[in-house]
């Protein structure tokens, strides 16, 4: 009660300052009179009266400080008298001050916007209530694609009757980019990227729309009620956030279906499950509709609670294996496996090891600019080290000297987190809005709640880490020595220089250590991008067509040949293709082997990927042919099929021999192998391909097929696009106005989430080497104004400019040369733990770190140059006077 | 030198102030300055200012109250007065005083080992 009652005065009296002061004062002085009168009393003159009364009263301002103290908020008092000193000398060193901050907030923008990528992909769960009971279910063996890693509806039905572990079991159509609608009712239709879930999607996601509702059981069947569920951006964009739309039909692929409900904001379903996809609707994926396709559903499920992960996998294994592929075709042994990950895991896992890279380079970011601050720091308290002295004289206690000192590099620190957290924030703004960065979350990272404490927390931990050096140093100094110091002496700072050389050896090799590590990088990032892909990106690009053939091949070859033959008629075009799927985009695979061989190993067929394409496409693309012929139009025997190769199924299947004329089965129908072209990277540029044919996509045993027209032209793609959209609408004006896409595009998004990696490892190194060279130079160049003295003397003395400059560069050299001995050390150790993250480049790599050390050491002569030049300068008459 | 005065142990001087406030009620700083000076037989050091800390201390926590006025002889002076929960809070203080000194006296008038 008291307590309260006296912290609460306390405060009062903190704002209530200059009263209480003043009342102080009055009662002070008539504490004075009193007893001075009543020493008068006793007999004593006045002026003796008054003065025995002073000394009766003991210090006066010691009483004053005391009541102070008892009545307010002494370590308040402390610290905004610390503020004010430090604001009033920061102030007045302006450049140190602007140097200063800008180091720290580079370093700490760095970090904090790494932490909120860390934290959105790797720390904070995924988007959804009870995420971490969410489990996706793929196949253990995923080699050819996504057909491997989905399940066909029946077996999805049945897995969701007989399981016991989920609560719900669901999917979506993992094809479903096939499948591109469009929206008719306003003059061109509009391309529409849709994808198509299962009933209880989001239900097992938990996921409520933000306005209407969900599917309901009806709209999942057959010839039910068509329903559309739009997507918090689509609305926005495309009926303006309409809260009317609810309710009411648009024209989807030219029928009306019924608006029930939009998701809300929160809910990205590309940055989950498909990143870099942007999803405008959702519509029910009706299982019946896709019963005779094969695989075509990726599966997901929420564990009912208190099941755990390892009992769902135990009950997967036995089931699994017994699903049908299909109720109508008994004989068709799916095998199916079912490797249960949390979805969480299965988004993210393999970003693991390159957001810790990413999260380490930029704490040695920070690292080198607290060394950086230190070092500056340093070279301050040394000026500043009579000022320190004289108020050590005065009374001031080591504690309190640090802290006035620690006060001063919070306040930097401070200052930099803030400018630091403007940065970050235009940083994770810019990344947001990267759609074409393939990585999962990306449109969920935010500075949060843990941004804010991780900012604070690295703002506190380096400003005491790079404050309580020179704190220490300084206040441990024999405090008779710095007040006769005549200043800039000879012997003066000299026992703060092995400090600060040590700092400069510690810098350095954390500049190489992050030199070495984003050369890696880099340079495995160089290897891919000479990957030979198996097609030739540039100069062609693609754009999805629209067409009707009612299912009938014959109709579908007509009109393929008429897009294709008027689309090359458009100047500028070389050659134009048509394939329902491309490389790097989309996969699917079919079973294929060699008729009459038994099967190779268990485990065959094996299954490849397919691609339907036209007669023309492989030289569009720009695929090689290397034996055989490619399609012709003709080819379209109703007896037999026609199948070119990949060099690896061709090793595989007829090892040694001549492939080209020889029956396989593709798909469960013959096919006669024609030709044979290179590996093509399929699905990922790093990856290796896998088994891929190629059919006829004007088959009568294939199809119907979506289809992208690949055009290949000396031009610019962008000059075209209009001519080709044109060119397509006049042959169907249903046509919608999709994008004509460079095929480079799918280069560039396949292998953007390395690139993102590798371009922000390589500004952090290149920022570490800028804040490292920058050390050296401020260490160097502040021990040659140290020594401007000593240094006029041996000129005096007959030293040759050139010795001077030798001496101060060699000196230089020789803190660089330790650093790097110390960092090539580590580095050597550390890059072994990239090693994962490497292509065709050993951890080893000689390259590498001979790059690394010819740059550092050309930095370092860069740097000790300047103060080397200026040293040699120095004018022995003028130095040896000015003291 | 002469005999070492007596320093004010923490908390002693607030007890010291509530105590005179109690038997001589309402005084002003330098009246209680003097009394406990007088009370002490000059035994204690005191540089009288030092009382202000306890005053304004006993005053936030409400166990005195303050009011201006003016002296016999016509000057102001701030006077104080011993609140119910000063008076409280005395009781407390002096009875604890009371047993530490109690406890003291004993433990050091115990007999020498050998005495036993």
């Amino acid at each position: 009660m008291g307590a309260m009652r006296e912290g609460w005065n306390r405060v009062l009296s903190f704002f209530h300052k200059p009263e209480r002061d003043a009342e102080m004062e009055a009662e002070l002085a008539s504490h004075v009179e009193l007893a001075a009168e009543e020493n008068m009393r006793q007999g004593m003159p006045e002026a003796e009266a008054r003065r025995k009364a002073l000394v009766r009263f003991g210090g006066v301002q010691q009483a004053r400080e005391r009541q102070r103290e008892a009545r307010g908020l002494p370590w308040l008092d402390i610290l905004m008298q610390d503020v004010r000193y430090t604001l009033r000398t920061l102030r007045r060193d302006r450049s140190f001050t602007l140097v200063a901050v800008l180091i720290l907030a580079l370093g700490i923008g760095a970090n904090i916007a790494v932490f909120s990528v860390v934290n959105t992909i790797l720390l904070r769960p995924l988007p959804f209530p009870d995420s971490q009971r969410l489990i996706r279910i793929t196949t253990k063996d995923p080699k050819t694609g996504e057909s491997s890693m989905t399940y066909s509806t029946d077996a999805t039905r049945e897995y969701q009757q007989r399981n016991k572990s989920f609560q719900q079991v669901s999917g979506y159509f993992a094809f479903s980019s096939y499948i591109n609608y469009k929206l008719g009712g306003h003059g061109v239709p509009l391309p529409v990227t849709g994808m198509l879930v299962m009933g209880n999607f989001f239900q097992t996601l938990q996921v409520e729309p933000m306005l209407g509702r969900l599917f309901t059981a009806e709209e999942c069947l057959p010839k039910g009620r068509q329903a559309v569920l739009l997507s918090y951006p689509f609305w926005k964009r495309q009926f303006h956030g309409d809260r009317g739309i609810v309710g009411k039909a648009i024209d989807l692929n030219g029928s009306p279906v019924t608006v029930v409900g939009v998701m809300p904001e929160s809910f990205d379903f590309g940055s989950v499950f498909s990143p870099g996809l942007k999803v405008d609707i959702f519509t029910p994926f009706i299982l019946h509709d896709f019963q005779d396709d094969g695989n075509v559903l990726a599966l997901m499920g929420r564990l009912k609670p208190g099941v755990t992960l390892e009992a769902a996998q135990v009950e997967a294994d036995l089931l699994f294996p017994k699903l049908d592929g299909s109720l109508r075709q008994p004989g068709w042994h799916a095998g199916y496996t079912g490797r249960q990950v949390l979805l969480k895991q299965y988004v993210t896992g393999e970003l693991h090891r390159s957001l810790i890279v990413l999260w380490c380079a930029v704490g040695m970011i920070l690292l080198i600019v607290c060394v950086n601050l230190s070092n500056l720091l340093l070279a301050r308290t040394a000026a500043r080290s009579k000022e320190f002295a004289m108020r050590t004289a005065l009374g001031a206690g080591r504690g309190r000297l640090i802290r006035q000192l620690l006060t001063e590099s919070l306040i930097l620190s401070g200052a930099g987190a803030l400018l630091g957290l403007g940065i970050a924030f235009a940083v994770i703004e810019f990344l947001v809005h990267q759609g074409s960065i393939a990585l999962p979350l990306l449109s969920e990272v935010q500075i949060d709640g843990a941004t804010l404490a991780w900012t604070v927390a690295i703002a506190i931990v380096s400003g005491t880490a790079f404050g309580m050096m020179p704190g220490l140093k300084m206040s441990s100094g024999n405090l008779q020595e710095t007040l006769k110091d005549s200043g800039s002496g000879a012997g003066e700072g000299r026992k703060h220089e092995g400090l600060r050389s040590a700092l400069v050896v510690s810098e350095v090799a954390l500049a190489c250590v992050l030199l070495v590590g984003a050369g890696l990088l880099l340079r495995s990032f160089l290897r891919i991008l000479d990957v030979d892909l198996g097609f030739m990106p540039s100069h062609a690009a693609a754009i999805s067509v629209e067409y009707d053939d009612g299912g009938n091949a014959a109709k579908r070859s007509a009109i393929w040949q008429e897009v294709i033959r008027r689309v090359e008629e458009i100047p500028g075009v070389e050659t134009a293709g048509i394939s329902d799927s491309l490389p790097l985009s989309r996969n699917r695979s079919w079973s294929v082997s060699a008729k009459g061989q038994r099967n190779l190993r268990p485990g065959e067929p094996q299954d490849a990927f397919a691609f339907l394409v036209s007669p023309g496409y492989l030289s569009a693309i720009g695929v090689r042919l290397i034996q055989g012929r490619d399609f012709r139009w003709d080819d379209n025997a109703k007896s037999q099929a026609a199948v070119i190769f990949n060099e690896t199924v061709v090793r595989k299947l007829w090892p040694g021999q001549y492939p080209i004329g020889r029956i396989a089965i593709a798909n469960g129908v013959e096919a006669r192998v024609i030709g044979v072209v290179a590996d093509v990277r399929e699905s990922s540029v790093e990856g290796e391909p896998g088994w891929q044919m190629y059919l006829n996509g004007v088959a009568p045993q294939y199809g119907p097929a979506g289809a992208d027209l690949v055009v290949r032209t000396k031009l610019p793609p962008d000059v075209l696009a209009s001519s080709v959209l044109s060119t397509l609408r006049q042959i169907n004006h249903g046509q919608p106005a999709n994008e004509f896409q460079p095929i480079q595009g799918l280069v560039d998004h396949a292998l953007s989430p390395r690139r993102f990696f590798v371009y922000l490892v390589d500004i952090f190194a290149g920022l570490g080497l800028l804040l490292a060279s920058l050390g050296i130079y401020g260490v160097i160049s502040y021990s040659v104004t140290q020594r401007t003295q000593e240094i006029g003397i041996r000129m005096a003395l007959g030293a040759s400019r050139w010795n001077v400059q030798f001496d101060v560069i060699w000196k230089t050299l020789r803190l660089v040369l330790l650093g790097m001995v110390v960092g090539l050390g580590v580095s050597l150790a550390a890059s072994r733990l990239i090693a994962a993250l490497l292509f065709g480049t050993a951890a080893s790599d000689p390259k590498t770190f001979g790059a690394v050390t010819l740059v550092l050491l050309a930095v370092a002569l860069l740097a000790g140059y300047l103060p080397a030049w200026r040293a040699s300068r120095i004018n022995p008459m003028i130095a040896l006077r000015n003291n | 030198m002469g005999e070492v005065k007596l320093d004010l142990l923490q908390g002693t001087l607030d007890l010291m102030v509530l105590q005179t406030l109690a038997t001589l009620g309402t005084l002003h700083g330098y009246g209680i300055a003097r009394r406990i000076e007088q009370m002490s037989g000059d035994e204690i050091l005191l540089n009288q200012g030092t009382i202000y800390a306890s005053l304004v201390r006993l005053q936030q926590r409400g166990w005195i109250s303050a009011e201006w006025g003016t002296s016999e002889n016509n000057r102001k002076a701030k006077y104080y007065a011993i609140t119910k929960s000063g008076r409280k809070q005395l009781a407390k203080d002096a009875a604890y005083w009371q047993r530490l000194s109690n406890v003291m006296g004993r433990v050091l008038s115990m007999p020498a080992e050998g005495d036993l």
